[in-house]
């Protein structure tokens, strides 16, 4: 069975900071899993970025067992948005894009968005000229 | 074979359909196999670009006389300050003055508003005369209700500009995009081969008078631009390696589209406006062959600390290395990112080659040239009396 990689955001309610959710993940249900991003604010909520590495059912499995403990999952794609039909292809979100999500076409120098290597750290929101980009990680909107 | 043209041989050809045109990057190709010679032969004009964020712009507006009439001293585009010193309802708004309860939104977005047919807030306070009695206005105006709406940028196109790092341990927001610390990034501007300016270095084809594409319509240059400096450092070819001479343009502004003039707010910086400006050059002689055939790799330019005072050189790179995704400075690799649009560029030297070729735009030869001597002045701080005096 193929090992599938995504990468979600999880959103922690207050209650839910004492519980080693991570540790289960991997014990438990076999993920592999890198921390991309991390914000705890203690006693109102967390943001958290992970790649979850493992086989697609066990995949499904973990992210059960973390929304059956108030997590949300969601998939980092469908938390950013980006207006490509404005986008000039100037280049300023690719200075600062150090993940690689955000690439020049060396041959016909329009800009490319490789929403899979974004890593969150929402650079491009404000190196972004025209104001394009929007990225949903703490749930402020 | 045909070693010069002049002006009206070419512009001949192009009302026949006949003349040949290229991009400044197709030549550059061309020239690895043809000699300037046969570029003069074979080839017309050579179309030059650039799409880039160039702060000196703006617009001259002409309202209307309201009734009863207002002599407008303050003036406000939807909340953008603009300039009351003009005659009774004439205006000049600048594209980086900004609202102040809105920082992001400037003259260069009521630019682009007015353009797109939008309708803008006018607010405007006079102090009443006798012969326009008037003290207030709010009302609204756009692209069809003014008189006359006229984009003139005092300094654009710029020939070459400089590379910005930021050797500092912050990060540096500027109008290079924002700059990652310890040099983990450089920003670049210039289209390179396809840029205006460091295709006819020595200003021998674009001066006062010269037909241009600008913001999608036509326009014209009508005077060097501020700041023009021909006295910077140059290379072997006689091109300068760092940001040198500029122009200034002017083109109707109901004519032009936002797919050409951009609205744009750099963080911590402010509001600026990205301009696309085509100009055409005619393939005169073997010199002017010479010169449209320069590619990126004899094209360099400097590369400065922009997190240091006074934005000290640390190194010189040619656009070939720029364009390759890393420059070596001081021994450390760093990955560069342009900051103003390559395929915009190339879509409007494109645009003009097609309409050079169809024999919709012709080539106008300069009515005066630019001057050749000139460079910068620093501005000196003098000590003030009470009295406004100096001391």
């Amino acid at each position: 069975m193929n090992v599938v990689k995504r990468r979600i955001i999880l959103r922690f309610p207050p209650q839910s900071g004492d519980k080693p959710l991570s540790y289960v993940l991997v014990k438990d249900y076999d993920i592999r899993i890198n921390i991309l991003k991390a914000e705890v604010m203690p006693g109102k909520r967390g943001s958290l970025l992970l790649e979850m590495e493992a086989k697609q059912s066990n995949l499904d499995k973990g992210i059960a067992y973390l929304e059956a403990h108030h997590v949300e999952c969601q998939p980092l794609d469908k938390r950013i948005s980006f207006n490509s039909e404005k986008c000039i292809s100037c280049g300023n979100c690719t200075a600062v894009c150090f993940a690689g999500a955000l690439t020049m076409n060396p041959g016909t120098w329009l800009l490319e968005f490789n929403k899979d290597e974004c890593v969150a750290c929402e650079l491009c929101v404000k190196a972004c000229p025209l104001k394009l980009f929007d990225i949903d990680f703490r749930d402020e909107n | 074979m045909i070693l010069s043209k002049t002006y009206s041989e070419i512009n001949e050809k192009i009302k026949r359909g006949e003349a040949v045109v290229l991009t400044a990057e197709e030549v550059a190709e061309m020239a690895k196999t043809c000699s300037p010679e046969e570029i003069v032969e074979k080839v017309d004009v050579v179309t030059t670009a650039t799409f880039g964020a160039m702060c000196s712009s703006g617009a001259f507006i002409n309202f209307g006389h309201a009734d009863p009439p207002i002599r407008m001293e303050k003036i406000r585009l939807n909340g953008v300050p603009a300039y009351g010193g003009l005659a009774a309802v004439d205006t000049y708004i600048g594209a980086t003055s900004a609202n102040s309860n809105n920082p992001e939104y400037g003259g260069a977005h009521v630019i682009q508003d007015l353009i797109d047919g939008k309708n803008i807030i006018l607010e405007a306070w006079g102090k009443g005369t006798d012969c326009y009695p008037r003290k207030h206005i709010k009302t609204v105006i756009n692209k069809e209700s003014v008189n006359e709406m006229i984009l003139f940028n005092p300094r654009n196109a710029y020939q070459n500009y400089n590379v910005a790092v930021n050797t500092t341990s912050k990060i540096k927001y500027t109008y290079m995009g924002t700059l990652l610390p310890n040099m983990r990034n450089a920003t670049y501007s210039t289209s390179g081969e396809l840029s205006p300016l460091l295709n006819d270095p020595e200003f021998k084809t674009i001066g006062i008078g010269t037909r241009i594409f600008i913001g999608g319509t036509t326009g014209y240059v009508v005077w060097p631009g501020t700041q023009f400096h021909t006295s910077r450092p140059k290379d072997e070819n006689g091109v300068p390696v760092t940001n040198a001479a500029t122009i200034a343009v002017i083109g109707n502004l109901k004519e032009m589209s936002s797919e050409f003039l951009q609205a744009a707010y750099y963080e911590k910086y402010g509001v600026s406006l990205f301009v696309g400006i085509g100009i055409p050059i005619p393939v005169l002689n073997v010199e002017m062959a010479k010169r449209v055939s320069i590619n990126n790799s004899q094209i360099q330019t400097s590369v400065l600390d922009y997190g240091s005072p006074g934005t000290p050189k640390l190194g010189q790179v040619t656009y070939e290395q720029l364009r390759s995704g890393e420059i070596e400075v001081n021994g450390q690799k760093i990955r560069t990112a342009p900051v103003a649009s390559l395929a915009k560029a190339r879509q409007i030297a494109n645009l003009l080659k097609d309409k050079i070729s169809k024999g919709e735009f012709f080539i106008q030869e300069p009515i005066q040239l630019f001057p050749s001597d000139t460079s910068l002045k620093k501005l000196a701080e003098i000590d003030i009396d009470d009295e406004g005096g100096t001391l």
